[in-house]
């Protein structure tokens, strides 16, 4: 018998899995100690994506670490832009209009859609449902394509402003849209006649990763996953921003707690959102959509449209004489038109110039020079007609540009305090808290991002189940690793 | 199997949070250094040594019930306050609604402060996270080590004296180096054919 126990002799046996894995929804590293199909102990490792937005964001003025925001949770980078400018909408104590706040809404919840449908999408085929994958990508594509009609990015797009949103949506948005929202219910229900009550997904998904209510709430879980639990907890009700305290709609929750809770959740938010945003669309008031707060806000760029507008024809041309060759409209230059030596004169190649005015606005020495309407001439000509007088609205539109680009530079005085600001975004709480001292740029930027906290939880979730389930447990809590790595 | 019902509960506002802070004043009168407010939202400075306790009253008191750790974050105040870090604790109340910042005093000289996981499991990667970036030590907490950043880095990123921009990565991290070298040796294991 001893012979035998020796041959038959069992160990743990340690598994690492990813951080090129596609069931880990990013570089997420798991090490899986495994006792024969059950998980004894996991261990995450995070970091991979780190780009220390923190610390750039120290570095940067509040108008310039806005795009950074994209780059967190790029599946719905529309939140995130959302949860950032809110917070320093509450720190500058300003206000967005009305019309402004709606549209936020609006878009707000479309990126809520678009998020929970590649989670399902993504979940369903880690779990093995292939059909669901392609169902969702066919919606997702339309509000992809909806973004893209009105800020002309269709993931990251930093579409809200500080006080406002960049621009005003049109009538042909809101009618597609619109159409979205009568149609979308139905294909809501196409995925759940595929995976509601399909034998498979129920034994992959009921039971597994069960957390209480209690230990949720310990785990500082949020959003749909905490929800999930049974925790009415969703910060569009506690602490209402935008327009969510003029919509009306009800917070799904669940009971049990496990995987196939927190689907249902999901699933019924989507129709939540449908209706947000139908109602959102009837309610929209007329109005300005930029807060009348020019100490801390951008104002429109109309009167600087006789240079940037993209058909004016502007030649530009550097004065020799005024040119200190410091190097700085070279460094600007996106087309890399602009070349020359160190404490030399520089030149622009004409034909390569975009005529973007970049360079223009970063001169300190006023050796830029606008030539109006005289794109494609000879540097010999241009020197000649540098020497004439500018119009006036072009003479103006410089002033401004240059008061715009050292505005956005420097950033908006904020008050000198402190702030935590959180808002719900479809994986879970995102918080913003900022340290400001009185300048343009924040003394100390903090995110908490709801993936960093669920994935900690991770091991908790795993440990006694089958291997297989790690890859429903990673879907279900819905991370992102951009967002977790930060 | 399991339902899901749509419901929609909101509780009561609870305490406002100078009420919160004037709670703590009174039960650790020798703790709290400051009580700052600002567009709404208390924060209470206190001292680091008894942080741990705090937290626990705020938890588990029935009308406070601060169940659910917002945030936990360390702050750099090199040459503006005497002393330098802090660590800072958003806490809020799920079941009463309302919100209260601690902000716990730690020196240089000794970076060190008690460890809340046993109160809060999530204060755990929040904690390390705060170690990665700003080399403060929690006492108590069961597995520190860096989390975001190489497990050989040196420095701690966040602090204000650490540079935004370093040299090349190739010059200045071994770790790098070593990656690069066993990547090579590794490369007469490569499938052929």
């Amino acid at each position: 018998m001893e012979d035998v126990s020796k041959i038959l002799e069992t160990r743990e046996l340690n598994v690492s899995m990813g951080p090129q894995h596609p069931a880990t929804h990013g570089v997420l590293r798991l090490l899986l100690d495994i006792d024969g199909e059950r998980i004894v102990k996991v261990t995450p490792y995070v970091g991979y994506l780190h780009r220390g937005v923190e610390k750039l964001g120290e570095s940067l003025s509040y108008f310039q670490a806005l795009p950074l925001t994209d780059r967190l949770d790029y599946v719905s980078a529309m939140s995130n832009n959302i949860g950032y400018v809110v917070a320093i909408e509450k720190l500058c104590g300003i206000e967005a209009p009305e019309r402004a706040k709606f549209i936020r809404t609006i878009v707000g919840e479309m990126s809520r859609i678009s998020n929970h449908l590649l989670w399902l999408a993504t979940h369903a085929l880690d779990i093995g449902a292939m059909t669901v994958f392609l169902y969702c990508f066919r919606e997702r594509e339309w509000i992809l394509e909806l973004f893209e009609k009105i800020c002309g990015a269709r993931l990251t797009v930093t579409y809200p402003r500080i006080g406002g949103v960049r621009n005003d949506i049109t009538q042909e948005f809101l009618d597609s849209l619109y159409k979205f929202t009568e149609e979308f219910p139905s294909r809501i229900l196409e995925y759940e006649t595929l995976i509601d009550q399909n034998r498979i997904w129920l034994k992959r998904t009921v039971g597994i990763g069960v957390i209480s209510a209690e230990e949720a709430i310990s785990w500082g879980m949020t959003g749909p996953t905490l929800r999930g639990s049974g925790v009415p907890y969703d910060i569009r009700k506690h602490a209402p921003y935008d327009a969510y305290d003029k919509v009306d709609f009800d917070v799904p929750i669940g009971t049990e707690g496990d995987t196939y809770d927190r689907y249902r959740c999901r699933m019924l938010e989507f129709r939540q959102s449908n209706n947000i945003i139908r109602q959102c669309i009837e309610k929209l008031p007329p109005g300005p959509i930029m807060a009348d707060a020019p100490k801390f806000t951008l104002q429109p760029k109309d009167k600087m449209m006789p240079i940037t507008h993209p058909q004016k024809q502007h030649a530009y041309f550097i004065d020799e004489k005024a040119c200190k060759g410091c190097g700085m409209c070279l460094r600007a230059c996106p087309a890399k038109a602009i070349f020359g030596e160190k404490k030399k004169p520089h030149k622009i190649k004409q034909e390569l110039c975009l005529s973007c005015a970049n360079c223009f606005v970063t001169c300190k020495f006023k050796a830029m020079k606008i030539v109006p309407g005289a794109k494609g001439e000879s540097d010999e000509k241009l020197a000649d007609l540098a020497k004439a007088q500018v119009p006036d609205d072009i003479k103006e539109a410089q002033a401004l540009l240059v008061e715009h680009f050292n505005f956005v530079k420097k950033g908006p005085r904020v008050p000198e305090g402190e702030l935590y600001v959180a808002t719900e975004v479809p994986k879970g709480e995102l918080g913003f808290y900022f340290v400001s001292d009185g300048t343009g740029k924040p003394y100390r930027m903090r995110l908490r991002s709801p993936s960093f906290i669920h994935a900690s939880a991770l091991p908790r979730l795993c440990i006694g189940h089958m291997v297989a389930d790690v890859i429903a447990n990673i879907g279900t809590i819905d991370i992102v690793l951009g967002e977790c790595d930060r | 199997m399991a339902v899901v019902e749509v419901r929609l509960s909101l509780p009561q506002k609870g305490m406002e949070p100078a009420q919160i802070a004037e709670r703590i004043k009174e039960k650790f009168p020798s703790e709290v250094v400051d009580v700052k407010d600002f567009a709404g939202q208390v924060s209470v400075i206190l001292k680091r040594n008894r942080i741990v306790e705090i937290c626990r009253y705020l938890h588990d008191e029935e009308d406070l019930l601060f169940h659910h750790l917002k945030d936990l974050c360390g702050v750099d105040y090199k040459g503006k306050k005497e002393v330098r870090f802090e660590v800072v604790y958003n806490l809020y109340s799920i079941k009463h609604r309302h919100m209260i910042r601690l902000r716990a005093e730690v020196p240089e000289e000794d970076p060190k402060i008690n460890s809340v996981t046993s109160i809060w499991s999530g204060a755990d990667w929040h904690e390390r996270e705060c170690f990665d970036m700003f080399g403060i030590i929690f006492n108590g907490h069961y597995d520190l080590r860096r989390i975001l950043m190489p497990e050989d880095w040196e420095g701690y990123p966040l602090r204000k004296d650490y540079p935004l921009k370093g040299p090349e990565p190739e010059n200045e991290w071994p770790g790098l180096v070593e990656v690069i070298e066993r990547s090579k040796a590794l490369r007469e294991f490569e499938w052929e054919g």
